[in-house]
């Protein structure tokens, strides 16, 4: 991808509610949609989550950083009801939700995507993205039989899961079985998939890891889609920071499973804590998060 | 000689005992197939459809409908009983746990104690009266030199009538949304489940539905042999039921019945080929019993392992298919 592609950091961020928030781990936001308290998981030895406070603002994208092994997949597990925490407590939309077993929690409008793909190989790429579909009569027992019953809405759910086959550049690969994807590819179905559940909370682990520079751009113009045109709110794990810096409205940088800080994307890079945790763990793939000058982008 | 052994294994193909093993294999297709699920213990389900029929009309004297109602319920039953501690573990557990099921229904159904309810050993009879009662052949003679008598004929044809609408319905089933959640669940629960399935649910209505198949040829197969006992119900009918569902190609529509006739055809065929050879007295101081088991079980297994290896998605699968899952 050539420099001048690229699209200045900073551009259409809504940083607009949490103008006068503080920059500190913790902090209350106006209107968050997720509030989690004292959420504690550890494996063994090792503490994954150590999380006392944490609010999402809804309707913002949220990054989510921090070294590798620093316990973002695990908190996403426990939000999502894929794993238990030890202790603590976390509300959505205002209802508690500890407890709730995942596929309530996807139903409540939280849905989550995998760090490492879950491909349904056997399915073609359609049926992967019709299974998002939510509260489908033919889903039922009793109706699977009686095809008048929903015959329409199925129809109906095939046209909205052909638009995002489309807008994933996936339509070509439309009636292939999901396991013949590449890699990126999966992760495009990942997040096309979930999309289709139409939740008002997504959570993405690392939805670009893999996916070439190009269609990188396109899939950052579509997450910010679903903030400006369809309201939703959307957490992201990402590696990658010029990716971190161009999209997120606010981000919370995790360490040995806390939050060490919090802030817009251009304070943080600064944060001496940031700093710290990445240089601690500066093996693997991890780098302190500074903006790269723009030659260097597309690169990764 | 070899008309005999044709035509023996054509009416073993064709006759009621392989459209009960249809109706086990369609069921084992619905949990293994398309869900993914382990059942180890297929004959159970078998094992109660026909004693849930046999012991209210033989020993309560109630009538046949009643003994029908019965043995779907006594499936259900058994897969709430068997799905409710394991549907939400590994899918190991489901597999011991069938297993072990089946056969202490077996040791339950031969236990002296229960013998004024199950006839023990000997097991029941005299369940099938009104089902004979109404059937529509009358002759002692059909189907030409395959000899069916009037009995075997009505047999057959409710056994496989039953057999094929079923599977019709099951297709139908498999092609619906609830099909494809059920797809989804074999590929990948957690996926299914971050969609906002309800993944035990949807197990437990696919161990029901294919328990109740396999409780629904425990009923066939009692009421074309006319008697229930207890070591009809060994754990090898469920693997000669995983045979031939792999046989014909799992998830597949037809697979399970076109697996299900070429087994039956096969194993017949062969049993009476090695009887006729053994009786004509070639092979000194062999038995023509020993000689006929033994064959059997040697080539079930025989068959089963070249399938895997030369053919793993059976006569009817796609190949590209199963290809996909060692990724
Ligand atoms: N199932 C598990 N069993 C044991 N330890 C685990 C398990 N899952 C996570 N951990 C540990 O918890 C810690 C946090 O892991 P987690 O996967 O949440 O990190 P992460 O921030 O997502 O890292 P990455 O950026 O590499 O994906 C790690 O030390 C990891 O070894
Ligand atoms: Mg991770």
């Amino acid at each position: 991808m050539s420099a001048d592609a690229h699209v200045p950091a900073g551009s259409g961020r809504t940083i607009g509610p949490l103008a006068g928030v503080a920059r500190e781990p913790g902090v209350a936001k106006p209107d968050p949609v997720l509030v989690v308290d004292g959420l504690r998981r550890s494996f063994g030895g090792v503490t994954a989550v150590d999380v006392a406070h944490l609010e999402i603002q809804r309707g913002l994208i949220t990054g989510l950083i921090g070294p590798n092994g620093a316990g973002k997949t695990t908190l996403f597990n426990l939000l999502t009801g894929f794993d238990t925490p030890d202790a603590g407590t976390w509300s959505f939309d205002g209802e508690p939700l500890g407890s709730t077993s995942a596929y309530a929690v996807a139903r409540r409008g939280m849905v989550r995507t995998f760090q490492l793909t879950k491909a349904l190989s056997r399915m073609t790429v359609l049926e992967n993205l019709m299974l998002g579909g939510a509260g489908q009569a033919g889903e039922r027992l009793s109706l699977a039989l009686l095809a008048p019953a929903w015959r329409r809405e199925e129809a109906a759910l095939r046209e909205r899961a052909e638009e995002l086959l489309v807008r994933f550049k996936l339509d070509h690969m439309r009636d292939q079985f999901a396991g013949t994807l590449s890699g990126g590819q999966r992760k495009l179905l990942e997040m096309a998939r979930a999309l289709m559940v139409e939740p008002s909370l997504v959570m993405l682990d690392e939805p670009m890891a893999g996916v070439n520079p190009a269609l990188t751009q396109s899939l950052l113009g579509h997450v910010k889609d679903l903030r400006d045109r369809e309201g939703r709110t959307v957490v992201f794990v990402e590696h990658d920071m010029d990716v971190v810096f161009d999209i997120s409205d606010w981000v919370v940088c995790l360490a040995e499973g806390r939050v060490i800080a919090e802030g817009p994307p251009e304070s943080i890079g600064s944060d001496e804590a940031v700093i710290d945790a990445y240089l601690g763990a500066s093996h693997g793939r991890d780098r302190p998060p500074r903006k790269r000058p723009p030659h260097e982008r597309g690169t990764a | 000689m070899i008309e005999t052994v044709v035509f023996d294994a054509l009416r073993a193909a064709i006759g009621p005992t392989a459209a009960a093993y249809a109706l086990l294999a369609i069921g084992l297709n619905i949990h293994f197939g398309y869900t993914g699920l382990l059942n180890f213990g297929q004959v159970g389900f078998m094992l109660v459809g026909g004693y849930g029929l046999a012991i209210p009309v033989a020993v309560y004297g109630q009538p046949l409908w009643v003994g029908l109602l019965s043995g779907l319920a006594a499936a259900v039953v058994l897969a709430l009983l068997l799905g409710a501690p394991t549907l939400r573990l590994r899918a190991d557990y489901l597999a011991i746990t069938t297993i072990a099921a089946a056969e202490i229904l077996r040791f339950l159904s031969r236990n002296s104690t229960s013998e004024d309810v199950t006839g023990g050993v000997y097991g029941l009879r005299q369940f099938a009266g009104e089902f004979y009662a109404v059937s529509p052949f009358p002759g002692d003679r059909y189907l030409g030199a395959l000899a069916f008598s009037g009995n075997r004929m009505w047999a057959m044809t409710v056994g496989w009538g039953v057999a094929v609408l079923l599977s019709i319905a099951v297709h139908r089933l498999m092609r619906s949304p609830w099909g494809r959640v059920l797809r989804s669940i074999r590929e990948d629960e957690d996926a299914a489940r971050s969609l906002g399935k309800n993944v035990f649910l949807y197990k437990m209505q696919s161990l029901i539905l294919g328990g109740v198949l396999g409780g629904i040829g425990g009923m066939v197969f009692v009421l074309s042999l006319q008697t229930i006992q207890p070591d009809m119900f060994l754990p090898q009918v469920t693997f000669f039921a995983f045979t031939m569902v792999i046989l014909g190609g799992t998830a597949t529509a037809v697979g399970p019945l076109a697996g299900t006739v070429l087994f039956w055809f096969l194993i017949t065929g062969l049993q009476s080929g090695v009887r006729t050879v053994v009786e004509s007295g070639v092979i000194p101081g062999v038995s023509a019993g020993q000689a006929v088991g033994a064959t059997t079980l040697i080539v079930v297994g025989a068959l089963l392992m070249a399938l895997m290896v030369f053919r793993p998605q059976g006569i009817l699968g796609d190949r590209e298919e199963l290809r996909l899952d060692v990724r």
